[in-house]
């Protein structure tokens, strides 16, 4: 690592604030909006636009929204326990229950359009992505937090004793620097999707991982990261849901064995990673397909503009990587207020682990919407009351935190376009993420390692490629975060398939932890309550 | 990816500029915006459905330029079709009835 510039850092235009939330989709804003409600000065940086930013926006989602029912509770926790390899913790579940129903019940308050049942109540189980953000942006706003939109941040900044004090980064569309000292920062920058053109998931390049990670931050769960999600070939609606009802076919029309969107997805990686081309149709009644169009236009979008009808047309469909959007593992939460192992910094959202409710499984949506609303509540509310409680305390010298890319380096600059193509070259193919073996792992870990060590005392990146320079570099620290926790858990569980572990083993019923830059480690930490507890809930 | 700006319905009020979450617009004094890296556009159609005149086209193939034109989607009414779709445009949108959504709750 290169060592942290000793001067004060100064930048274009500096703030002082409480808490800097890095990231405005749903978890930044609503941890930017909670911070406020509590007092706190609030600074929210976008690296694209608070409002359209991340995966959310584009897309809309279920929510995990449950009315607080015994049973129904039980029922809820209950379907995710299995699927999710046991290693979801209850008591997050049963919290993220309430908070959520809360924090959607806010939301009509607040105005969000949400349809009426025939009873005449509101319908509360799923959030439109464009009116969700944009409500989240105005509100935002209104409550006083300062927004920095296409102002990427590039690194942290920490003081003395190792705690956060802040971040730095560029302000793409202004052409200067921008500076936020703050006594706690959040972490909402979302998963990493690889450049892989998921639905709004371009955006999503692991740089929270990576910046969080310079600090010392540990990870959990980073194998639970092999998501894949299906889209019309060469289009970027990654919406799966429809494919429940879908047929699976060759080009020829003989129906693939064994195909399906849920239970059925890795026998249609392996058929395309054969080369072999995977047609899809829906089966569903006209009054189904009136229904279909209304619940996700978007899903409906590229297959019109193409002129395909899916109900009567067989079309060619691709999966597109999601790896930790849709995946489980982030950065390791430390107690209820989603505090991560750094004095000062928190994380919430997509970037943080989220195997507490869903352990080793998510198939997105609904249970990521309910945890970024609810981690983004709980992160804001303990950052604000870190920082106002360190308030009036004498001016603390802050250094640069940031390595490989930003920092001042001995060796060439990084080419971020050479650099993404040889992460993408290991990470997109499904015998790499899809289908593990520890001989394709391992010998990804040695190119990808090689790649680490070539690029770490590189120069800061020229202002124009000092994004993109970023995003290659959190891509690889992700990867390696992802293929070594995979190597660790020598078992099948959840989302992680190993082909020579096809098991599952009840040893390795914990979660992996990993972290470092140069060097890499894993260890295990306990899984939490037991079973039996989701039973009784 | 995005495919065009119409210079005919573009009022040029640089809100696609702003709304893009990968930075694809550039503005320019006095004219229409442009597009200045198409190639970084990840084909999420949110210009689409913030642009208020209707004025982009975002096509759905995200790896490679169809090269429509502006007459062919004009004549194809595609212009503005995602914002009417998810009910930003005048008027909204109207459900279907809740007997017929509910059809989708059925498990699968």
């Amino acid at each position: 690592m290169a060592k942290p510039t000793p001067a004060a850092p100064t930048a274009s235009i500096e703030h002082d604030a409480d808490v800097l939330v890095i990231g405005g989709g749903p978890a930044g804003t609503w941890a930017a909006l909670t911070a406020a409600y509590r007092g706190a000065r609030v600074v929210l940086v976008d690296k694209g636009f608070c409002g359209t930013s991340g995966a959310t926006a584009p897309s809309g989602t279920g929510v995990w929204y449950v009315p607080p029912d015994p049973a129904r509770r039980a029922r809820a926790m209950n379907s995710r326990w299995d699927l999710g390899g046991r290693l979801a913790d209850p008591a997050w579940m049963r919290r993220v229950l309430d908070r959520t129903y809360a924090n959607v019940n806010t939301l009509s308050e607040w105005g969000h359009p949400f349809p009426n049942g025939a009873d005449g109540a509101q319908i509360r189980t799923s959030l439109d992505g464009p009116d969700y953000m944009r409500l989240m942006r105005k509100r935002t706003k209104a409550a006083g937090v300062r927004i920095l939109d296409h102002s990427p941040a590039l690194e942290l900044l920490r003081d003395a004793s190792g705690a956060v004090a802040g971040a730095a980064g560029i302000r793409r569309q202004a052409g200067d620097t921008w500076l936020v000292r703050a006594n706690a920062v959040v972490i909402a920058t979302g998963g990493c999707a690889f450049l892989s053109k998921a639905l709004g998931c371009n955006v999503l390049t692991g740089d929270g991982y990576l910046m969080a990670g310079e600090l010392g931050a540990e990870f959990s769960g980073m194998e639970f990261s092999s998501a894949y999600a299906m889209a019309l070939e060469h289009g970027s609606v990654t919406k799966t849901r429809f494919y429940d009802w879908a047929e699976f076919t060759y080009a020829d029309g003989s129906p693939i064995p064994g195909a399906a969107s849920k239970a059925g997805r890795s026998v249609i990686a392996r058929t395309l990673g054969s080369g072999k081309a995977v047609y899809s149709r829906l089966i569903a009644d006209p009054e189904e397909q009136v229904a279909m169009r209304h619940a996700q236009p978007n899903f409906f979008l590229p297959l019109d503009r193409v002129g395909i009808d899916p109900f009567t047309d067989r079309f060619p469909v691709t999966l597109r990587l999601e790896a930790t959007v849709r995946g489980t593992g982030g950065l390791r939460i430390v107690d209820d207020g989603c505090a991560t192992t750094v004095p000062g910094l928190y994380a919430a959202g997509d970037a943080a682990t989220r195997e507490l409710v869903c352990g080793a499984f998510t198939g997105g949506g609904s249970h990521n919407a309910a945890w970024a609303m609810s981690s983004g509540f709980w992160a804001g509310s303990s950052a604000g009351e870190h920082a106002r409680s360190l308030r009036g305390r004498a001016g603390r010298a802050v250094f640069r935190a940031g390595g490989a890319g930003v920092a001042e380096g001995s060796a060439a600059r990084i080419d971020p376009q050479a650099l993404a193509r040889r992460v993408r070259d290991e990470v997109h193919p499904f015998e790499h993420t899809y289908h593990r073996h520890a001989d394709r792992l391992n010998a990804s870990l040695e190119r990808l390692d090689g790649l680490w060590a070539g690029l770490r005392d590189a120069d800061s990146a020229a202002f124009g490629d000092a994004q993109r320079t970023r995003e290659g570099v959190a891509m690889l620290a992700t990867a390696r975060w992802m293929y070594r926790s995979s190597l660790a858990r020598t078992e099948s569980r959840g989302m992680h398939r190993r082909e020579d572990y096809p098991g599952r083993d009840e040893a390795q019923r914990h979660h992996v932890i990993a972290g470092g830059l140069d060097e890499v480690w894993t260890s295990t930490a306990p899984a939490h309550s037991p079973g039996e507890e989701v039973l009784a809930a | 990816m995005i495919e065009l700006i119409s210079e005919t319905r573009c009022t040029g009020c640089n809100i696609c500029v702003a709304a893009c979450p990968t930075n694809v617009f550039d503005a320019v004094k006095g004219f229409v915006p442009v597009i200045a890296r198409q190639e970084d556009c990840q084909t999420c159609f949110m210009c689409e459905v913030w642009c208020p005149d209707d004025a982009l086209y975002v096509a759905p193939d995200a790896d490679a330029l169809t090269g429509v034109t502006e007459a062919e989607l004009e004549s194809a009414q595609l212009f503005g079709s995602y914002r009417r779709a998810v009910g930003w445009a005048a008027g909204g949108r109207t459900r279907p009835p809740p007997e017929i959504m509910a059809r989708l709750d059925a498990p699968r």
